[in-house]
């Protein structure tokens, strides 16, 4: 389904964050993507759908490279990829179900969108959708109405609006309490399964990700340090990905919960 | 969760309408006006005002089409413009615009810190609130080219007379914004400098203006900008500047001299403008 | 902290002295050029006239009061041209300067070079004051209402173009990135990523502008592009200042007015 042959990124600045990555994700299986901060995890699934560009290497989707496709190409490649964000990544601005529709945006023309014309099978779709992920009621409410966790269900809808075959998911869990982490990572990986979607899924809280995925992938400064099966993530292996540490007492603090983005607020504010 | 209609019944009938309709797939954003009146009442009275505006507008077509010419010429003199003709005149109102500014600039600002400090709600008493808030409403509601003509009357023409205008001008910005920004300032501070038995000068210097110094500092500079704006302008009903010579070229039809001006006016508002950037990082 | 050594005895100093010297010869400068721009303005004075300026102020103010109301009702029709020629002409700025501003912004320019154009434009048409823009508009469509539309415009141009591509720049950037990641057309994302972003902030610069626009175009009848203005301008050259006064208390009225309007709308939509 996707296949990622000798991809390296390289940024402008000289730090190399991809080093020849070769990876399968057939259909229908949901892979966790772990690795310390900065291991290339975030890198790796924006080079996916192109939001970054590989430095080289070659992507392939159902067979066809979207490594160098442009234009309408490259968007047609993007509407089979769902994404979903690590702070939701809501237009706050527009209701609950006008951001679920947006996933549909590349089916439909300019105007018929800027009008919010749009076919009744879509919303049809996006319905029940929102019935999926239990926020029927509230889809005149404005983006920034909702919780956190509730605003991540409506990035859940918006990804899946797009009928994708495959979708990453960045951090899903990161800005949220334990008890919505686990409700939001069932809701995705069950999701998938019903749909037979691939999935790529970065995530930090190791025991979140064994308790629902079919395949584990450990990244370690760029480089892909271990493949297989959940149950097989020994302390060593872990010490292998994120160095050393006592394994032992992993559960459930997640220690990286709070976005990066809140921290560098605070300390902007403290030092005006 | 059952999903067929969880929380619906805390929907009012409307809303469960119109989610019974998007289950069958129409659905409209909500409107931006709730009340279909109301909406029919802005929509007709936009369209009303529009069709008024435009009969009020009287074009004098054929006389635009004339002027078409003249509009080329001034367009194209942009691309040569002549500084050398009137090189004398155009460096005597710059250099007489460029003191008017600063002068202004100066003595409006210290005459603004006491008023905004007697603007200000929180550490002024009521008679001299309202004393200063009306110097400000005043100042603030004449645009700078009235206040010229009554000072040129009074003054008679010279740049004394715009000096006065654009300090007068200057005050009521400043001090409007300065009091905004004392009444925005901690409270913790105030009270503390105030328990330590401190006189009201003191207690101004110490606790008040740490606070809003760097904010006085930009906004200093930014109405330093606008007053070179405004000398370009009140030199035309005779307050000095440079807007005398650009007024005469203008009416000469001489365009290239006019374009010389503009754009030597836009070099220095855009030099002001970064140099301003820089000092307010730097005070900052 | 610095501490100067006076006989082996630590004393507490502000500044390190260095610093304080700069600063005083900051002020010593400052103080200098002051005194310089002073003599400038005031070699070019005559100071003769200046004896007088306070019986002139008096018999100023003593002939303006009472103001001569009689003139009112033929001061309506200018009146509603002026607030015609501000909300037009904010409304053709408006106009010109939104798709501007997306060109000039960092995050939504199609290129550079664009980028550059529409930064000129929005300095040029902020620099020049409105009215020097009704001056030159006048030579060229001919006095009236029209030309001071067109210069409200001009001048709105820069104003709003400038503070709608700062909003524009500053905008959270995961939600482009999200409309991006599902296909969607530049236009589309603009539409449903950046523009709801910014109408809050399009809102109340329009209306803050409008409400500059109505006491600039208060003044533009003193260059014949049409409003109040010119009766005012009238009024001055015939030396009828009562009528002059009545002029001024109805701009003082029509700006309260437009100020109250304006900050309701505000309040609305922040």
């Amino acid at each position: 389904m996707l296949k990622l042959t000798g991809l390296s990124k390289r940024y402008d600045t000289g730090d190399l964050a991809l080093n020849d990555i070769n990876l399968t994700v057939p259909a229908g299986q949901v892979m966790a993507l772990i690795g310390p901060s900065g291991a290339g995890k975030s890198t790796l699934i924006r080079c996916v759908n192109r939001l970054v560009e590989p430095s080289t290497g070659a992507i392939e989707l159902n067979d066809q490279d979207i490594t160098r496709v442009r234009g309408t190409k490259l968007r047609q490649a993007r509407r089979q990829i769902g994404m979903i964000f690590q702070n939701y990544a809501l237009v706050e601005r527009l209701s609950v179900m006008e951001n679920v529709l947006s996933g549909r945006l590349a089916y439909v023309g300019f105007w018929r969108s800027f009008l919010r014309r749009f076919p009744a099978s879509d919303i049809q779709q996006a319905f029940n959708l929102l019935e999926r992920v239990g926020l029927q009621t509230m889809f005149d409410k404005r983006g920034d109405a909702l919780s956190g966790g509730q605003k991540q269900r409506v990035g859940i809808a918006r990804a899946l609006m797009q009928n994708p075959k495959l979708l990453l998911v960045d951090e899903p869990t990161a800005s949220l309490d334990p008890k919505t982490s686990r409700q939001i990572m069932r809701l995705i990986c069950e999701l998938c399964r019903e749909q037979q979607l691939a999935a790529i899924i970065n995530i930090h809280d190791v025991v979140l990700a064994q308790q629902f995925v079919d395949r584990v992938v450990g990244l370690r400064g760029g480089e892909l340090v271990f493949d297989g099966d959940p149950k097989d993530l020994s302390p060593d292996i872990l010490t292998s990905i994120y160095g050393e540490e006592d394994w032992s007492v992993v559960d459930d603090d997640n220690e990286d919960a709070e976005p990066p983005a809140a921290a560098s607020v605070d300390i902007a504010g403290a030092h005006p | 969760m059952s999903p067929a209609d969880t929380g619906s019944e805390l929907l009012s009938a409307p809303e469960r309408q119109r989610m019974a309709q998007a289950r069958e797939g129409h659905w409209r954003p909500l409107p931006l006006v709730r009340s279909r009146h109301w909406r029919w009442f802005i929509n007709v009275s936009v369209l009303l005002y529009i069709v008024l505006a435009w009969l009020s507008v009287d074009v004098n077509w054929s006389r635009v089409a004339q002027g078409m010419e003249r509009g080329q010429e001034f367009v194209a003199s942009f691309l040569s413009p002549d500084f050398s003709s009137r090189s004398g005149e155009i460096l005597t109102g710059l250099w007489e615009s460029l003191t008017m500014t600063f002068t202004a600039t100066v003595i409006g600002v210290a005459l603004a810190i006491p008023v905004g400090l007697g603007a200000a709600r929180n550490i002024a008493p009521l008679p001299v609130y309202f004393f200063c808030r009306g110097i400000i409403a005043i100042s603030r509601t004449f645009q700078e080219i009235i206040i010229a003509i009554l000072f040129v009357t009074m003054f008679g023409f010279g740049p004394l007379a715009g000096v006065i205008t654009l300090a007068f001008a200057t005050i009521g910005f400043m001090a409007k914004l300065l009091a905004e920004d004392i009444e925005d300032t901690q409270k913790e501070p105030l009270e503390a400098i105030r328990a330590t038995g401190g006189g009201w000068l003191q207690w101004i210097n110490y606790a008040v203006q740490p606070q809003v110094m760097p904010r006085l500092i930009g906004l200093s500079l930014y109405r330093l900008d606008i007053n070179f704006r405004e000398s370009a302008v009140i030199g035309i009903v005779g307050a000095g500047g440079i807007g005398a010579t650009l007024n005469t070229s203008i009416n000469r039809y001489d365009y290239d001299t006019s374009a010389a001006i503009l754009l030597l006016i836009i070099v220095i508002v855009l030099m002001s403008e970064y140099l301003s950037g820089y000092v307010r990082k730097w005070t900052q | 902290m610095p501490v100067k050594h006076v006989n082996n005895v630590p004393v507490w100093q502000r500044r390190e002295p260095l610093k304080q010297y700069a600063i005083w010869a900051g002020w010593m400068l400052g103080g200098m050029l002051f005194l310089l721009c002073w003599k400038v303005i005031s070699d070019n004075t005559i100071w003769e006239f200046m004896y007088d300026a306070g019986t002139q102020a008096g018999s100023l103010i003593g002939r303006m009061i009472p103001p001569d109301w009689s003139i009112t009702g033929s001061l309506m029709v200018p009146l509603w041209d002026t607030i015609n020629i501000a909300t037009v002409g904010t409304a053709l700025g408006i106009l010109i300067a939104f798709p501007l501003s997306f060109l000039a912004a960092r995050n939504t320019t199609p290129h550079p070079a664009l980028r550059a154009v529409a930064l000129a434009i929005i300095v040029s048409s902020r620099s020049i004051n409105a009215l020097i823009w009704a001056m030159l508009l006048v030579t060229i469509v001919g006095p009236g209402i029209f030309a001071g539309m067109l210069a409200i415009a001009l001048r709105s141009i820069g104003f709003v173009g400038k503070l709608l591509y700062e909003a524009i720049e500053e905008i959270h950037p995961t939600p482009v990135e999200a409309l991006s990641s599902t296909g969607a057309a530049r236009t589309q994302v603009l539409a449903y990523a950046v523009w709801p972003q910014i109408m809050p902030a399009f809102a109340g610069i329009s209306v803050y502008r409008w409400d500059i626009n109505i006491r600039e175009a208060t003044t533009l009848g003193l260059v014949g592009a049409g409003g109040i203005g010119l009766q005012m301008n009238a009024a001055i050259n015939n030396l009828a200042w009562a009528q002059v006064a009545t002029v001024f208390v109805l701009i003082f009225a029509t700006v309260i007015v437009s100020e109250w309007v304006s900050a309701k709308v505000r309040h609305a939509v922040i």
